[in-house]
């Protein structure tokens, strides 16, 4: 059909990029995952069905910390609801209705939504949605794939340095939040990480992490007479900017 | 058995949340308090799980310096606005080459 020009679409290149990158990433959660005790099915059923790294990520790492399933369930869930923001934003521009937006639905994640807000009309941003959801996702599925079946023949993952991945992804996931954020932010950041730290010896794995949600309730607090900046509308492209920057 | 069981409800409720987005009335979008808060909520936690993920060992916290240099290299590339995959890489690579030489 269109295969020539569609590889000429900057959605398409743009989609490619990210693909490889989050390839690498997918590689880390199927270590990461069967590290933990999942078995590699398990493991591609997370990245093909739950198909949210950082959730995936937050989930195997409590479960890595023997802490408990509800936590650790708990702790992905409320990451997963950054995607609910994503979907508000998404639906008008996607316009999907019925089965296409049941579909449309496990797509909906970090990338998709940075690659297709940044799109300057509705076909090219059904296009960039459609192509990145689909080649990220075969490139998170396979190489978790690969990831997890690899760990179960090596014995020592950590001389990898694959414990660092995880903090790293989800460092590159906040980092442009910071830097577009005022002091607010980094302060909502900074108790986050600090409630957590502290709670970890008094508390099981995972509910530490859950605690520091309680730190976006500053975000009730303070300049609340000032409208909410349009910058927070365009959180997608921020986000854009963090991945391909 | 319980694991699966767990897996499963987890990733029902994350699909839950993304059709929620795609379906909700936009006007929720609309809210400010909700917009807050929602923007909020993923700073948190995602500074908590680096903390965690980082420094923390079970119930425990240790200083791991290999796994730090990881997350510095790691904050260093993003600095430098280097894209995703040199992020990641950098931050395992040098974890990997510290740990190579001897430093825990």
């Amino acid at each position: 059909m269109k295969t020539f020009s569609a590889l000429r679409s900057p959605a398409v290149r743009d989609s490619l990029g990210i693909g490889v990158a989050v390839g690498a990433a997918g590689l880390a959660f199927g270590t990461a995952a069967v590290a933990a005790g999942l078995s590699p099915a398990q493991a591609l059923f997370l990245s093909l069905f739950m198909f949210t790294g950082a959730s995936q990520f937050a989930l195997v790492g409590v479960i890595a910390g023997g802490g408990s399933l509800v936590a650790g369930a708990l702790g992905a869930l409320l990451l997963g609801a950054r995607n609910t923001l994503y979907g508000l934003r998404l639906a008008d521009v996607l316009g999907y209705r019925g089965a296409r937006r049941a579909l449309a639905a496990h797509g909906v994640i970090d990338e998709t939504t940075a690659v297709t807000l940044v799109q300057p009309d509705k076909e090219s941003a059904r296009t960039a949605f459609m192509t990145t959801y689909v080649v990220l996702g075969g490139f998170w599925v396979a190489t978790t794939l690969a990831g997890a079946l690899a760990t179960d023949r090596v014995s020592d993952i950590d001389a990898f340095g694959l414990d660092a991945v995880g903090p790293a992804i989800f460092l590159g996931l906040l980092w442009p939040r910071l830097r577009e954020g005022g002091p607010r932010t980094w302060l909502i950041a900074g108790l986050g990480a600090g409630l957590a730290l502290a709670a970890t010896p008094f508390l099981p794995p995972g509910v530490p992490v859950l605690l520091a949600a309680s730190a976006a309730l500053l975000s009730f607090f303070g300049t609340a007479d000032r409208p909410v900046e349009p910058a927070d509308g365009a959180a997608g492209s921020n986000e854009a900017e963090g991945i391909r920057s | 058995m319980t694991l699966w069981i767990a897996l499963i409800a987890t990733t029902a409720g994350c699909y839950l949340l993304k059709y929620a987005g795609l379906a909700a009335p936009r006007r929720l979008l609309d809210n400010p308090w909700l917009q807050r808060f929602a923007t909020a909520v993923p700073l948190a936690l995602l500074a908590a799980l680096i903390a965690v993920q980082a420094l923390g060992d079970g119930q425990s916290l240790s200083w791991d310096t290999a796994r730090m240099a990881g997350v510095g290299a790691a904050l260093l590339a993003l600095v430098l606005r280097a894209p995703f995959l040199v992020v990641v890489v950098a931050a395992a690579g040098t974890t990997a080459a510290l740990r190579a030489i001897g430093i825990a």
